[in-house]
């Protein structure tokens, strides 16, 4: 086996072979990565917005479950590193007719890939696939179940430090659906790996893991105690499908005890920042107006996705 | 030749300013290769009074031996403060061998823009070149080994000085 037994993203040499979840990676890694990322925003803002670290490469964004965003932001990072890319929903085809996940990825394989773009409902999809594929293939998780979204993680970490320099001294509230969240996991162990002193997580107990506490975070239930003095308020998206069953009772009931408003953003630092992976919720988790007040750095964050999106994969193509 | 004392590059440096104060304008774009062609530049800058700010380039996104070595750990942010497009430029690179780096960056250059021209000033050439690059301003040619490295340093003070590494076996 060539990889890292116990860490199966890692080759023997402790290098980035697959990105599967940021929970296990030394900071020097986060780093790096974040660096490049600061490099590639450099290339987004030129005439030509492209470099030919993957020209000829074949990169296949394989998404078993939908999405806009996540897929379109790698596919743009993925050709302005001249790659070719290639757009599969699988929820629609082969799964429908019964081929397995890893049947899909072998022929995909026999196609010449260079690199799978996974998006998973099932947490641990993407892991599956990293122990099946050829040495010379990566796998980058963009998203399994409730596990992880590793990349969205990054770019929340490289928003922060854009706007606040260093992690050191912040205090940073994550508020909402922890629970079913893999973008709040992926935040927590990146925050604390980077050396955050201070993470919050603010919701109902109907929303919050069991043992939360153990990733060292801090629990609130109240959403004004937990905002007062933060640097950075991370929101998270409330899925409707939540709506349903006995976590909550509706969208307005959620809305008036955890949807951030002007007044409960009051509470935090004056040049706090809010960010929120997107899709939002407007009226359910956040008001309009902070969505697209002076604090917010939603959009930014987007643009952002794709430097660190060119950074995961030009640093993991070039082994 | 091996075994004799490496110039001075404070020297090395006031010949490269004496070679280029003629022969370039005042709205020439002067554009350092990370690292040490970045002190350069600065330093020839300063010195030749040029109009426009000077930029700094890192290559490590054309380099033709990713594949082989990955990308560089420590990548800096290019960052080109001025037009390319129809500008007389002059490339700066500290040590002057393959040509490999200023082909990387040359490609670099034309995703900017397509400037009037381009031209080489290195600090020290030493020879051992693969592709068909020669520099317009030299501080010094010098000989080494296969297996010898000359490398910039900067002190405190911004004091340039060239540094000899033998590679062992």
């Amino acid at each position: 086996m060539w990889l890292n037994p116990s860490n199966p993203q890692l080759n023997k040499n402790g290098e980035l072979h697959h990105l599967l979840s940021i929970e296990g990676l030394p900071a020097e890694i986060l780093w790096q990565i974040l660096d490049t990322a600061k490099s590639f925003v450099g290339v987004t803002q030129r005439e030509v917005k492209k470099v030919p670290l993957l020209r000829g490469k074949a990169v296949f964004n394989l998404f078993f479950e939908p999405s806009t965003r996540t897929r379109t932001t790698f596919e743009i990072a993925a050709k302005r590193l001249s790659a070719d890319v290639i757009n599969l929903a699988i929820n629609v085809s082969s799964q429908t007719k019964g081929e397995t996940v890893l049947d899909t990825v072998a022929n995909l394989a026999a196609m010449q890939a260079d690199m799978f773009i996974v998006r998973h409902g099932a947490s641990g999809a993407p892991y599956l696939i990293a122990r099946h594929v050829a040495p010379d293939i990566h796998v980058i998780n963009a998203g399994d179940g409730r596990h992880s979204h590793p990349t969205q993680g990054l770019l929340d970490m490289f928003t922060i430090r854009h706007y606040k320099k260093e992690f050191s001294r912040l205090r940073v509230a994550i508020v909402g659906d922890i629970l079913h969240s893999r973008v709040a996991r992926s935040q927590i162990h990146a925050l604390t790996t980077l050396g955050c002193p201070e993470i919050r997580v603010i919701g109902p107990k109907t929303l919050l893991p069991s043992y939360v506490e153990n990733l060292g975070v801090h629990v609130y239930h109240d959403m004004r105690n937990g905002l007062k003095d933060v640097d950075v308020v991370m929101m998270l998206r409330l899925q409707n499908e939540r709506m349903q069953g006995a976590l909550l009772p509706s969208a307005q009931e959620f809305y008036k005890y955890y949807g951030l408003t002007d007044e409960k953003l009051a509470l935090a630092r004056p040049d706090a920042i809010v960010l929120h992976p997107g899709p939002m919720n407007r009226g359910v988790e956040i008001d309009s107006s902070v969505a697209d007040g002076r604090q917010s750095v939603i959009l930014p964050q987007v643009t952002f996705g794709i430097a660190i999106r060119m950074a995961v994969m030009s640093i993991l193509a070039g082994k | 030749m091996p075994g004799k004392p490496l110039p001075d590059a404070e020297q090395l440096l006031a010949a490269l300013i004496d070679q280029m104060r003629p022969a370039v304008g005042p709205d020439s774009g002067l554009i350092g290769i990370h690292t040490g062609g970045v002190w350069i530049a600065e330093r020839l800058h300063q010195a030749l009074k040029l109009k426009v700010p000077c930029a700094t380039l890192d290559v490590s996104f054309y380099r033709d031996d990713y594949r082989k070595i990955g990308l560089h750990r420590d990548v800096k942010t290019s960052d080109i403060p001025f037009e390319v497009e129809g500008r007389h430029l002059v490339l700066v690179d500290d040590v002057l061998y393959t040509g490999r780096t200023i082909r990387a960056a040359m490609n670099e250059l034309f995703d900017y823009g397509r400037p009037a021209s381009i031209r080489l000033a290195a600090l020290v050439d030493r020879g051992g070149r693969e592709l068909p690059i020669a520099a317009q301003f030299v501080g010094a040619a010098v000989t080494l080994r296969t297996g010898q490295s000359i490398e910039l340093k900067r002190d405190d003070e911004g004091r340039l000085s060239l540094v000899l590494n033998e590679e062992r076996s």
